[in-house]
């Protein structure tokens, strides 16, 4: 790819008279050592940006981005990904109705299918809202349960008791409950299966989060001397009932919520729609589907923005064509310079060869 | 007068301090103002039991352990911390660090935001620490050292440790041991009373210097007993100056006897040739003048580092705009939500609403905290690293290294290694420095006739290469003396083939006055030519100060021909007087004179066989040249005491003259002057010898018509003679006597001995009393004396003018000789024209100034092209010449560098360098293509490099070797010491030591280069650096409402300039080069890259600033699309951020690598592995710990995502694309 030149010397031969001085039993001198690393001549690769060198360079990033770039936008562009726009509205309890159609299905939506909720405007980065939290009560430390870390000031108490979880962050907690339904062509709702484990990191709900009071199942009583977050309807011991493993600071709508947020766009994984066990009909069949939303989550005070958001997912992640366009982009670019530059070189670079300064 | 005029000043302040003190002290007790007084009275110690205590006098004064340690363990960490915060950066940190302890504003942990300033502060204080602790060891080793001193009980001198010496003692020192304090010598096992130190530790002077014994303890026979000892000794307080010592002795009779610093022996200095002596303990410990001499390292700044922190200061301005953006933006973002507080908007602690201004204030100081990488603080740190490592490679450098002298490159000045590379001037001593400094007796002329030495060049050659004291002769190498390098031993001087006319002369002399002698005739019957003759070599023998030690114990004395009785009843002055009164003693003196007749002849005539070995060691190479020239004419020295000299002659065998002063040279009166006791006239003589402007000026040809008539033809002819010497580049040297009679000399010592009692205005008086006797001489005769060029001069002088320095020849020497020698360096050219300025007066230095410029405007400033070519076209040719128009000169730059060389001599530029001219001179100056100032004083030396630094604001660099180059070197901005002949004053005084001039080249043109590009790289590349990583943090403000937030964690945030991106630059700043040494060398032009800063100018800061904002821009946003409307949480995609950041930087820094060695791949390598094992321990370490960013498991999980391969690849390509266009 680039010319390179090795311009290690040889060591010996160079300095005549350096062997005459000693001689036997010859006074130490003060002669600095023969090596190439004292006399700064270590071998080195000396690259060259020569035409000759670069257009190349340009043209082998142009020939494998272009197909890299092609494959990550076909990637991208096989996942479905259906968005619903949730309208807010001011009754605080309401069901919003959505129909859709969803297109006939093709071999990759045998797979599961991610069900997103999305909130824009949404400043879950904010500095003092990201440190507002403390992760050894979460991570079910008994004396930071009732007694927080300093972080999580001012929702750190309430009625002299402490909060748990503390923080901003928990206090704001998404707690809308979203319902697929499956109309029938006859007419008839069916309620999807929704799962809602697995859609927080194994080593969040394994290792970060953890519930006090170790093998005490009985939650209640572990936070007996704790008041739920302001913002909260029921304490964090009633997040789900049903199903102790994903009950307290291990439920994992909880977790993934704690999990803040880069962009004030985003959207967090809320439930799995598990591929049918048979894999011959599709996750989700072509039909009507309506949402229900308990609307608890107010988000007018900031202009935000509710979403629900059906994906299904590829190696590569969730639908973003960006990253196939940007390998095309630089190829492309890359390879126009080089053809550019070769023109010129072609045209000019007779001239130049003879100027270049031998190294 | 410059001696006199600061030995006046120095005379002047302290009498006064002293005058004010000892007001102050009348007031207290008596046995204070003991202490305070202007002078310090010293007791013997063993007059008082010490183990009583109190009453002894000497206990106020300072002991002899010596603790150069900056710190106690108890002190170490504050004082530490108090000097480590005199560094403005390092306040600026900590006042960050502690910014972050406050709730409102951090943005970090507070402990971790204290890391960079304490992991910064604590590698310094362990540098320091460890420095201290090495000082420690060196007291420790040194305060144990062993001497010998006298007990009081036990009687007898015991051993004890150097720092159980107290100031009263009495030591005794043997032969080769160290001296342990400055000590007054009072006794010496040398019959003569004599004691010679070597002073190599304090001035590098290898000669062997005498110290007498005290004037009244000379007459003691037998061995001094401290006992008897009851005088009390009155000196100056403690001061640094090695060349001074003042006082005396007061004895219990009441009589005070002086002492000079020929009596003081210094602290560190080792004793030689002398047994055993004996002295009591003056100064010790921090008192000595050799601790007192000892400063710290000088601390300059380089012309990069000043320009750095210009674009420093430019960062906290950017810093300050980013961070007022930010809380402007925080303000409006906080406003667009009114009385509506979103859920994310977190109160304060204590659960107050903050109002958007209150906010935006608060905003602002946190935003500063998360911005502050953006002033680098590892950059000064950095910069420290790479200059020592630079330096080290300097010192490594073999062909920096002169085999001959055993001596290489010393840096003396740690931190202005980049400067070498930025050079404009140069300005150069001509003795020594670019000759060799090795004088060869040439020519001479006596009684005006011309005589000329050819010595054999054939010896020359192989001396070159031949170690010192090698010398080829049959038994030659088995007594070399290898473990003593000598600078004084001169070998082509020797090789002299006397002139056979004068030669012939110089026996037929001898021979008659031989047989004069023989036959008690008057010495006045022999013809006078042959008269000055004789004159002449006696004057070339004894006018020195030339030790005779012979080869085989090179330090030890030879020649003492004389008996023992003789020597004790002469030295002193006062009995010189009361010998002069007497009339008996001539006689007693002559017959002891005439040494051929006295009993040790048979020692005497052994000696005579061994006179070719005979070696001479010299304060000056001319001395050695003159004696070694005079011994070939078989006029030889062969011993010389401090009294006494003696000199063998072909027919007359030894004559010893009687030594009655020496009046020493120094360089106001260009002379120096022996008064001796003729042996055979038993006249008393005055020879001096000096510089001809100064010696002819003083010669009065007789008054009677014959012998007026043939001195002022003889004055004639010998100054036509050294206008030839001069021409032929030779050094010339003027050597009169005089003759005194002795009325004339009784009135004349009568104030010389008051001068040298005098503890006040000594050095004045003894100058004035010098004045007094060198007047009114007889001519004798002129020498010229070939100073060779060095090797490769005009290669090197050559090579660096096509870098595009400007050499300046600033000498002492005359006009003439300065001209030819710079015709033999290449520095002037025969096509160039010479203006010669000599002016009389401060008006006709104007005028000469005025005309010369306007000269070269006409002649010059016409020519559109102002390249040599035209300019020689355009030299012959009439200055009204048609193609000059006022137009065209009146827009070219007046400035530009012509074929025309400038002489100036001392007079006229001291003239030149008053302040209405020296725009002129100076305008003229740098129009000239070189400049040669002659006959210039050090301080004048000075001044031209001054003026020319201050005004032109170029780069300056001053290089010499001798003590006049002293000053100039330290005004310049590199000094340059030539570790050559003329003892270490100039190195001392450098920044940088050479071993040779030619050197330079190599230093300059390639370590300079280097040294200037690298660092200029790196410091910029810091910049880059700093701002790129910065900026990806100021793009997220946009995103997070201008909070302040980061997505890059908060280690990687404060480890990244640390740990992660260090290395490579490091590397890269110690190791690269853009162009290779050989291709430096053979194209000095590529230096002129340095000069003009190409570097690094100020536009460069700017354009890196904008590649490192659009670097940032494509690292962030390219990720933001990828992750957009994502369930990515802040630091999942923060990391990679931080990743790419650290690729880009690292390929950038590639790209700016010109060479790539084994060290870069592996430092690269290394900085990346270093950041994934980091972030994987990191991440895998603690769920909880890290709070409040909990980064557990992002990295491994990172790790498994394509995406973040997919960015890694793309992103630093993109970024670095324009880079590659």
């Amino acid at each position: 790819m680039m010319a390179s030149s090795y311009n290690a010397k040889d060591e010996d031969g160079h300095h005549p008279g350096s062997v005459g001085s000693g001689g036997p039993g010859a006074v130490k001198s003060k002669k600095p050592d023969n090596t190439a690393f004292k006399q700064q001549r270590l071998p080195a690769w000396q690259p060259i940006l020569t035409a000759g060198t670069v257009l190349p360079a340009f043209f082998m990033i142009g020939l494998i981005f272009i197909p890299i770039g092609i494959g990550l936008l076909v990637t991208s562009n096989n996942i479905k990904e259906f968005e619903v726009r949730a309208v807010a509205i001011a009754t605080s309890y309401c069901v919003i109705r959505a129909l859709c159609s969803y297109t006939a299905p093709r071999t990759k939506d045998f797979s599961n299918v991610f069900m997103y909720y999305g909130l824009s405007n949404f400043y879950q980065n904010h500095r003092r809202y990201v440190k507002s939290r403390d992760d050894s009560q979460l991570n079910g430390d008994k004396s930071s349960l009732l007694n927080p870390s300093k972080e999580c000031e001012p929702y750190r108490t309430s009625d002299k008791k402490s909060i748990a979880p503390c923080g901003a962050i928990a206090n704001s907690l998404f707690n809308d409950t979203l319902e697929l339904f499956y109309i029938h062509p006859n007419g008839s709702r069916i309620a999807i299966h929704l799962v809602k484990t697995g859609i927080a990191w194994w080593t969040d709900k394994h290792v970060k989060f953890r519930n006090p009071g170790e093998n005490n199942n009985n939650l209640s009583i572990v936070f007996q001397d704790t008041s739920k977050p302001v913002n909260w309807r029921k304490p964090v011991y009633e997040l789900d009932p049903s199903d102790p493993d994903n009950n307290g600071f291990i439920n994992e709508d909880f977790i993934v919520w704690m999990r803040t947020a880069a962009l004030p766009t985003f959207r967090k994984l809320y439930r799995i729609i598990q591929k049918k066990k048979d894999n011959m009909t599709p996750t989700l069949p072509p039909g009507n589907y309506s949402l229900e939303v308990i609307y608890n989550y107010p988000v007018r005070s900031f202009d935000g923005r509710k979403r629900m958001i059906l994906s299904t997912i590829s190696w590569m992640g969730g639908k973003n064509p960006f990253l196939g366009i940007a390998y095309i982009t630089v190829g492309s670019v890359c390879f126009f310079l080089g053809v550019v530059l070769l023109i010129i070189h072609h045209k000019y670079g007779n001239r130049n060869n003879n100027a270049d300064i031998p190294n | 007068p410059m001696i006199g005029f600061f030995g006046r000043s120095m005379a002047r302040e302290t009498g006064e301090s002293g005058e004010t003190k000892s007001t102050k002290v009348k007031k207290h007790k008596r046995r204070k103002s003991k202490k305070e007084s202007k002078t310090r009275i010293v007791h013997a110690n063993i007059l008082y039991d010490l183990t009583k205590g109190g009453d002894n006098p000497n206990r106020h004064y300072a002991n002899n352990k010596i603790k150069t340690t900056k710190y106690t363990l108890l002190s170490f960490l504050p004082k530490n911390l108090f000097e480590q915060f005199h560094r403005f950066a390092n306040v600026y940190f900590v006042f960050i660090a502690l910014l972050n302890f406050v709730p409102v504003v951090n943005a970090f942990q507070p402990e971790l935001a204290l890391a960079p300033v304490v992991f910064i502060l604590s590698v310094t204080a362990i540098k320091d620490l460890w420095e201290d602790y090495r000082r420690h060891r060196s007291d420790k080793e040194i305060n144990h050292m062993d001497c010998l001193v006298y007990s009081r009980n036990e009687k007898q001198y015991v051993e004890k440790y150097w720092k159980e010496l107290r100031v009263g003692d009495f030591i005794r020192l043997r032969c080769n041991e160290i001296l342990p304090a400055d000590v007054l010598l009072l006794s010496s096992s040398d019959p003569d009373r004599l004691c010679h130190i070597e002073t190599a530790t304090l001035d590098g002077e290898t000669n062997l210097k005498q110290r007498q014994v005290v004037r009244s303890f000379i007459d003691l026979d037998c061995e001094f007993d401290p006992f008897k000892y009851n005088s009390v000794i009155e000196c100056e307080k403690p001061n640094n100056d090695l060349n001074r010592f003042r006082g005396y002795i007061i004895h219990r009779s009441g009589r005070r006897d002086g002492l000079y610093k020929d009596n003081l022996l210094l602290r560190g200095c080792t004793i030689r040739n002398t047994e055993e002596a004996v002295g009591i303990v003056i100064y010790a410990g921090h008192e000595t003048k050799a601790m007192l001499n000892n400063n710290g390292p000088r601390y300059k700044r380089s012309k990069l580092e000043r320009q750095m922190n210009v674009d420093v200061f430019w960062c906290v301005v950017i810093l300050l705009v980013m961070c007022l953006f930010s809380a402007i933006g925080h303000g409006l973002w906080m406003f667009q939500y009114g009385d509506k507080r979103p859920v994310f908007d977190v109160l304060s602690p204590e659960g107050t609403d903050l109002s958007p201004v209150v906010s935006a204030i608060y905003l602002f100081l946190t935003m500063i905290i998360v911005f502050q990488v953006l002033i680098p603080i590892s950059l000064f740190v950095s910069i420290e690293i790479v200059k020592i490592c630079q330096v080290y490679f300097i010192h490594q450098d073999m062909e920096l290294y002169d085999e001959e002298t055993d001596s290489h490159l010393q840096c003396r000045a740690l931190n202005i290694t980049e400067d070498l590379g930025q050079m404009q001037y140069i300005f150069s001593d001509k003795t020594g420095t670019l000759t060799e400094n090795k004088m060869v007796f040439r020519r001479c002329t006596v009684a005006g006739v011309e005589y000329s030495a050819v010595n054999q060049y054939k010896i020359e050659a192989p001396n070159l290469t031949v170690a010192p004291g090698a010398e080829p002769k049959p038994n030659g190498p088995a007594f070399c003396p290898n473990t003593l390098p000598s600078l004084f031993m001169y070998h082509s001087e020797k090789d002299i083939t006397p002139d056979p006319q004068l030669m012939d002369k110089v026996n037929e002399c001898s021979s008659q006055m031989e047989f004069m002698r023989f036959h008690s005739q008057p010495l006045n019957q022999i013809p006078p030519d042959l008269c000055d003759i004789f004159d002449f070599f006696i004057a070339l023998t004894i006018c020195n100060t030339v030790v005779v030690s012979s080869p085989n114990q090179p330090r030890q004395k030879v020649g003492r021909p004389t008996t023992r009785n003789y020597l004790l009843s002469s030295p002193s002055a006062e009995s010189t007087l009361t010998k002069l009164n007497e009339e008996k003693r001539p006689e007693h003196d002559l017959q002891h004179a005439f040494s051929p007749t006295r009993p040790n002849f048979e020692k005497t005539k052994a000696l005579a066989q061994d006179e070719c070995e005979l070696r001479y060691e010299a304060e000056s190479p001319d001395e050695a040249a003159l004696v070694y020239a005079a011994r070939a004419y078989k006029c030889a020295l062969v011993g010389r005491l401090p009294d006494q000299v003696t000199v063998e002659l072909p027919h007359l065998g030894k004559l010893s003259f009687e030594l009655l002063h020496t009046l020493g040279f120094d360089s106001t009166r260009k002379r120096m002057s022996v008064v001796v006791k003729h042996p055979l006239t038993e006249q008393i003589t005055v020879y001096s010898k000096g510089a001809d402007s100064v010696i002819m000026d003083l010669i009065r040809p007789g008054t009677d018509d014959c012998k007026g008539k043939r001195q002022r033809k003889i004055l004639y002819k010998t100054q036509n003679y050294l206008n030839l010497y001069a021409a032929d580049g030779l050094r010339t040297l003027c050597i009169a006597k005089k003759v005194l009679s002795k009325e004339e000399y009784a009135s004349w010592l009568q104030h010389h001995l008051e001068a040298e009692t005098a503890i006040q205005r000594r050095e004045e008086l003894l100058f004035e009393s010098a004045l007094r006797l060198e007047t009114n001489l007889q001519l004798l005769g002129a020498t010229g004396i070939e100073d060779r060029l060095q090797d490769g001069v005009p290669e090197t002088i050559a090579s660096l003018r096509k870098a595009g320095l400007q050499i300046w020849v600033l000498t002492g020497d005359k006009q003439e000789t300065a001209i030819n020698i710079a015709y033999a360096c290449k520095l002037l050219d025969p096509e160039e024209e010479i203006i010669t300025l000599n002016a009389d007066s401060q008006e006709a230095c104007a005028v000469l100034l005025e005309n010369s410029l306007h000269y070269i405007q006409a002649k010059f400033l016409c020519n559109p092209r102002p390249d040599p070519q035209a300019a020689r076209d355009y030299a012959g040719i009439h200055f009204s010449s048609p193609v000059c128009s006022p137009a065209s000169s009146g827009h070219s730059s007046p400035f530009l560098v012509h074929r025309l060389g400038l002489v100036i001599d001392g007079r006229t530029l001291a003239y030149a360098l008053d302040k209405s001219l020296e725009d002129d001179f100076l305008a003229v100056a740098r129009s000239c293509r070189s400049v040669l100032c002659c006959r210039s004083t050090p301080l004048q030396k000075s001044m031209v490099v001054k003026l020319v630094r201050n005004k032109l604001k170029v780069m300056t660099l001053a290089i010499g070797d001798g003590a006049n180059d002293v000053s100039m070197i330290q005004v310049a901005d590199v000094g340059v010491g030539i570790s050559g002949q003329e003892g270490m004053q100039a190195v001392m005084a450098s920044d940088f030591a050479l071993p040779r001039f030619r050197y330079l080249q190599k230093l300059l043109l390639v370590h300079g280069h280097w040294c200037y590009s690298r660092l200029a790289n790196m410091i910029l590349y810091f910049f880059y650096k700093n701002a790129m990583f910065v900026a990806l943090i100021f793009w997220y403000q946009f995103y997070c409402g201008f909070s302040g937030s980061a997505m890059v964690d908060q280690w990687y945030l404060i480890f990244f300039n640390l740990m992660f991106s260090a290395f490579p630059q490091l590397i890269t700043g110690t190791l690269d080069k853009d162009v290779s040494a050989e291709t430096l060398q053979e194209l000095p032009q590529l230096y002129m890259n340095g000069q003009n800063s190409e570097e690094y100018k100020p536009y460069m800061f700017w354009m890196n600033m904008i590649d490192a904002f659009y670097q940032s821009l494509i690292c962030f946003f390219i990720p933001y699309f990828a992750y957009v409307d994502s369930d990515v949480d802040l630091f999942t995609w923060g990391t990679p951020i931080t990743t790419l950041a650290l690729f880009t930087i690292l390929l950038h820094l590639g790209i700016e690598t010109k060479t790539w060695t084994l060290m870069n791949w592996m430092s690269i390598g290394f900085s990346i592995a270093l950041f994934f094992t980091v972030a994987l321990c990191y991440n895998a370490s603690c769920p909880t710990c890290f709070s409040p960013s909990n980064t557990y498991w992002i990295m491994q999980k990172l790790l498994g995502d394509p995406i973040f391969y997919l960015l890694c690849v793309v992103t630093p390509i993109a970024a670095l694309l324009p880079r590659y266009i």
